[in-house]
């Protein structure tokens, strides 16, 4: 792309917010009752990280990796992609972030979370649990309604918060793992900004403060 | 009153007597001014219909159908220019769903081919104009310049076999004047498509003026900003002087501002309502600015 410095973010929207928020609601009626499994699954995902065990971070990778596929078909592939030419290169990323959780975290195990212990695990499950319970409200409080809800494990937007929070708690964190995830931030959070949205700055706030933590942690003197 | 006429006798006859004058009391949907293609004096109308963004809603049902009555009033009002890219999404086919519910017949089809892989092009022609479900388009130009070598060979080739009415080039927000500049004068084009309004003028200087000069037809996309030039001028009440053209509306002094230039023969502003395609069309009605209002127009706005 020439003059690329011509460009603005508002020259890469290629449809209405009104269309945007419309294929969720669509999409909600064509899932249902996929959410309240959806929504089960991060429940299962904070009782399994409380519990603690051996499998926890292997049982939390697979659910995690469940939903960025679930979340690359059937939103990005079979929805997203009829109104944005690109949801399909978008998908292949999701793919590719299930395939990298299920190999650190199921195969090599490298996804144990800590639970309330640090600060950090504190800041891991807040940011997990609003992606599970706060986000589907932000719809409705917004005036939008309860049909055009995003939800953690169908939606994306949720789903990668969810994974952010994940991943601020893990013992030992794995940083490609927070590759793909921040770089959604990015893309989510431009097209919500660019359309005006008022919960356009809720994904760039929880990437940097991800991008902090991981940088603290990196800097942080040993024990 | 007879009395063999009944209750229902009556209403029928009120509703026929009042039937018949409709025609007379109407007013006379005013004539939609036009401008010819230089190229073969065919008359297109001054107004057009964009479809960027407000046309690629997805399989939406809902707004498919309100699309389609967009469209609906658009031919109803005498427009014909409809103009759409692969780069629109869902655009193309939401035409295509439009045009299969009412007359295609009446479309000026411009679309565009936009790809970066030359050999790509031919295949992408052919999905835009399946999407359409037209026999062939009547204009295809090359998006913002991508690929434009290759892609005019293709479309001009196109345009020899009968394939294609038009062959033209495009451009938005003022990108790559220099080369497009260069391309309109090596190239013979029928139609080039820019961006122009009351507050982006820079075509005027060169490319306007090339565009006379090399016999090409024009159309103008953004002549809104995208909305941002109508919502600022909104806050602002219509001048007096906008009836001396005609106008009751901001949007229609941006129009008719736009196709007054000579050079100028379509815009083409997007929308999702059928009262704002009316409205934007029923300024290719009427007077249009001279010379002195012109500057007038453009003085005002700058003081806004």
């Amino acid at each position: 792309m020439s003059e690329w410095w011509t460009y603005s973010l508002s020259d890469f929207l290629l449809f209405s917010p009104r269309t945007y928020y419309r294929l969720f609601e669509l999409y909600n009626l064509a899932i249902w009752p996929a959410q309240l499994a959806a929504l089960a699954a991060g429940i299962v995902i904070v009782a399994v990280w409380r519990h603690g065990g051996r499998a926890h971070g292997r049982m939390i990778s697979g659910l995690l990796a469940g939903a960025w596929q679930w979340v690359a078909w059937a939103y990005l592939l079979e929805h997203y992609d009829t109104i944005n030419w690109a949801a399909s290169y978008f998908a292949i990323a999701f793919v590719l972030q299930a395939l990298l959780l299920a190999w650190f975290g199921i195969v090599r195990d490298q996804l144990p979370l800590a639970w309330w212990r640090e600060a950090r695990s504190r800041v891991g499950l807040g940011v997990f649990v609003f992606a599970l319970l706060i986000y589907p409200l932000l719809a409705p409080l917004l005036g939008r309604g309860w049909l055009q809800a995003e939800i953690f494990g169908v939606a994306p937007d949720p789903t990668v918060v969810a994974t952010l929070g994940i991943l601020l708690a893990a013992e030992r964190p794995t940083r490609i793992l927070a590759v793909i995830p921040l770089l959604w931030c990015a893309v989510s959070g431009a097209t919500l900004w660019t359309m005006g949205s008022r919960e356009g700055f809720v994904l760039p706030a929880i990437a940097i403060l991800t991008l902090a933590w991981m940088g603290l942690r990196r800097t942080a003197p040993a024990p | 009153m007879p009395q063999d006429l009944t209750r229902r006798d009556m209403l029928a006859l009120t509703a026929g007597v009042a039937g018949a004058l409709v025609p007379l009391a109407a007013p006379a949907q005013p004539r939609i001014l036009t401008r010819p293609i230089p190229s073969s004096r065919e008359a297109v109308p001054l107004v057009g219909l964009g479809t960027w963004i407000t046309f690629n809603v997805g399989n939406d049902k809902v707004a498919r159908d309100s699309s389609a009555e967009v469209m609906r009033a658009f031919f109803a009002g005498g427009g014909t220019l409809i103009d759409s890219s692969p780069m629109y999404g869902s655009s193309q086919k939401v035409i295509g769903y439009g045009l299969s519910k009412l007359d295609a017949a009446k479309v000026f089809s411009a679309d565009k081919v936009w790809i970066s892989a030359a050999a790509s092009g031919p295949a992408q022609i052919e999905a835009s104009r399946a999407a359409w479900g037209v026999p062939r388009f009547d204009l295809l130009q090359v998006h913002n310049l991508l690929s434009w070598e290759p892609h005019l060979k293709t479309l001009f080739a196109m345009k020899a076999m009968g394939s294609l009415r038009y062959v033209g080039i495009t451009t938005s927000e003022g990108r790559r004047h220099a080369e497009f500049e260069r391309v309109m004068r090596a190239q013979p084009l029928d139609f080039i498509q820019i961006t122009y309004n009351i507050i982006d003028r820079e075509v005027e200087a060169r490319i306007l003026p090339l565009a006379q000069e090399r016999g090409m037809a024009v159309i103008v996309n953004r002549p809104f900003q995208e909305g941002d030039l109508t919502r600022k001028l909104a806050r602002h009440p219509l001048p007096a002087w906008a009836a001396e053209i005609d106008c009751t509306s901001w949007a229609q002094v941006i129009l008719k501002f736009i196709i007054s230039h000579p050079a100028v023969t379509c815009a083409i502003p997007a929308t999702t309502r059928v009262d704002h395609v009316r409205e934007n069309l029923a300024a290719a009605t009427g007077r249009l600015p001279e010379a002195a209002l012109r500057a007038r127009i453009i003085a005002h706005v700058a003081k806004l």
